[in-house]
């Protein structure tokens, strides 16, 4: 099933959708413990913590895509190692991309799912300890749950962003036909050559196909979410 | 027996209590401000005192972690789950004595609901419920009927007065309001800027004339226990036997032979040194005074022995001085059946 693209264009919106996946759901647990320490805790180096984690947003995303190079390519310190050890390579390949969306959509993530945590009453918290419960258990079925719309929210935002990345993605992993071509980089890549003009129209629908269909599914289970938390 | 001598301060304020109280229910008293939530929260465990001990039965409290020490919490704002059914919210502690609990309080047709679709009342109720549950050895409760109006606070009133007759739990009951504390209350402990300044069986710190300026000279006043005698359902009074006099009041209170507390507020006694006669009030009990106390004000207040039972009177000095009262005469004390509120008077055995 191709919906009639042409396999380029499949290729280039399949591979979107999975790095916008992988790299949403593996960086949301980082997020909610980022989120959580921001929210919750008083701690030497929580300034830098907060900096670090917003750099992506106020950086140009070329540099950050450089920096990656720097540390995650194959002779960077990270990457070096991660090659050496574990036999995993990111510069140039599709998970390298997903690092790069995560990367570049964590401050946003986190920012969503902080307020969460801040619009949940400690009371409650308190009210589940003098009923016995531990803290991993508060976390678990009091915290958890009434975040629950501020991480779908942040998830959202998320994979929105990580499908419309474009600078760091570039310059980390460029944009291989079939490999790491991207959404919006085979959109760039289209309008560098002349007459291409209908295969940029069916990817610029596409993409404004994905968002509204990303929103509208976000705005129903976030309905259904409110429901269950507010009864 | 808990036993509690704690200090902690917090900004400005500097917590500094200590109280021993038998088991029962035992009121902390005292205006808004004056430590009675920080106080139940060291208890609790919720804040860690400077130092001190919470204590009980002997057992010290003061180093086990909140989850560990058995200690249930009625929180004021209730802070049910507001995700869980009513159902999930009474099991998150624990199932002790279910179905008594669900019985006791009324909950049967509420388990199903969720939280936000609750009222007042039952929401109260439902955080009561809550704590039984999770089989506490001590109840904490924060002014659980503050945020109620009038008819729901007389709902969980009765369910509270249920509670107290039928649970072995001992509860520290916080409170503002006098009538609360007379009418479930078995120890008394009235707190002032972050100490306790008295403390004792309720019937004796209400009646005696010291504790008056610690009360607030409004809500000052003795809780005496009779016992329903009569009602005449045409003119819709309750007559109660007192141990020296019958008194009559409006209203039903009761079946007859039900054992009920009344609170006689101190500004409401009229004091006579002649038996009246033609006035409307009809309760006019002869007393002796005990013992006659000026204070910093225009009043006096004035402790009487009724037969067994003992009232507190306020007067002003002009009267006391213009009746010529001194300790050991005989009076005559006049309460109009009004006076007591149907607030004021509570079911249960002497306080």
């Amino acid at each position: 099933m191709t919906l009639g693209l042409d396999p380029a264009t499949w290729g280039a919106v399949l591979l979107s959708l999975r790095i916008a996946a992988v790299a949403t759901l593996c960086s949301l647990p980082l997020a909610i413990a980022v989120a959580w320490l921001l929210a919750r805790k008083q701690f030497w180096g929580r300034g830098l913590l907060n900096g670090l984690v917003h750099l992506p947003l106020v950086l140009p995303p070329v540099v950050t895509g450089y920096l990656l190079l720097v540390l995650f390519g194959t002779q960077g310190p990270i990457g070096g190692w991660l090659r050496d050890t574990l036999g995993v390579t990111l510069a140039f390949r599709w998970t390298g991309a997903a690092l790069a969306a995560a990367i570049m959509a964590f401050p946003l993530v986190v920012r969503a799912i902080r307020l969460g945590f801040e619009a949940v009453d400690p009371g409650l918290e308190d009210a589940a300890a003098t009923l016995g419960a531990s803290r991993t258990r508060i976390f678990a079925t009091v915290t958890l749950p009434l975040i629950g719309p501020a991480v779908l929210a942040g998830a959202v935002l998320g994979f929105a962003k990580a499908l419309g990345e474009f600078g760091a993605t570039i310059t980390f992993v460029a944009a291989i036909p079939g490999q790491t071509q991207t959404i919006p980089t085979a959109i760039y890549g289209l309008l560098q050559v002349p007459g291409s003009d209908g295969a940029v129209a069916v990817l610029v629908t596409i993409s404004i196909v994905l968002a509204l269909g990303t929103l509208a599914l976000a705005e129903a289970l976030s309905r259904r979410m409110q429901r269950r938390i507010r009864g | 027996m808990i036993d509690v001598a704690v200090q902690k301060r917090l900004g400005d304020f500097t917590l500094d209590a200590q109280f021993a109280a038998p088991d029962g229910i035992t009121a902390i008293f005292g205006r808004s401000g004056s430590g009675k939530t920080s106080l139940i929260n060291v208890v609790a465990g919720l804040l860690q005192p400077d130092a001190g001990h919470v204590r009980i039965d002997g057992t010290d409290l003061t180093q086990v972690p909140v989850r560990r020490r058995r200690i249930g919490y009625v929180f004021q704002d209730a802070r049910l789950f507001p995700h869980l059914s009513v159902a999930q919210n009474l099991a998150y502690g624990g199932t002790h004595d279910r179905e008594a609990v669900i019985d006791m309080l009324g909950l049967g047709a509420l388990l199903d609901r969720r939280p936000a679709k609750l009222s007042g009342g039952e929401t109260s109720r439902v955080a009561l419920g809550r704590a039984l549950m999770s089989n506490p050895q001590l109840l904490l409760m924060d002014e659980p009927l503050a945020a109620l109006d009038t008819p729901r606070k007389a709902e969980v009133m009765g369910y509270l007065e249920r509670l107290r007759d039928r649970s072995q739990v001992p509860i520290l009951y916080v409170s503002h309001d006098m009538s609360e504390v007379a009418r479930l209350s078995r120890t008394l402990v009235i707190m002032d800027a972050g100490r306790v300044v008295r403390a004792g069986p309720v019937a004796e710190v209400l009646s005696d004339p010291q504790a008056v300026p610690l009360v607030g000279v409004r809500d000052a006043g003795a809780v005496l226990t009779g016992r329903v005698q009569a009602f005449d359902a045409d003119d819709e009074l309750t007559q109660v036997a007192l141990s020296s006099a019958t008194l009559t009041l409006p209203g039903r209170l009761g079946p007859v032979g039900a054992q009920v507390r009344l609170r006689v507020p101190a500004q409401d006694v009229i004091l006579s040194t002649q038996a009246p006669i033609d006035i409307s009030a009809l309760n006019v009990l002869p007393c002796r005074i005990a013992t006659l106390i000026e204070g910093q004000g225009p009043g006096v207040a004035v402790s009487l022995t009724c037969g067994t039972d003992r009232l507190l009177a306020r007067i002003t000095r002009r009267s006391a001085r213009a009746m010529g009262l001194r300790v050991g005469q005989e009076v005559h004390a006049i309460l109009k059946a009004t006076a007591i509120a149907a607030a004021d008077v509570g079911t249960g055995d002497a306080p």
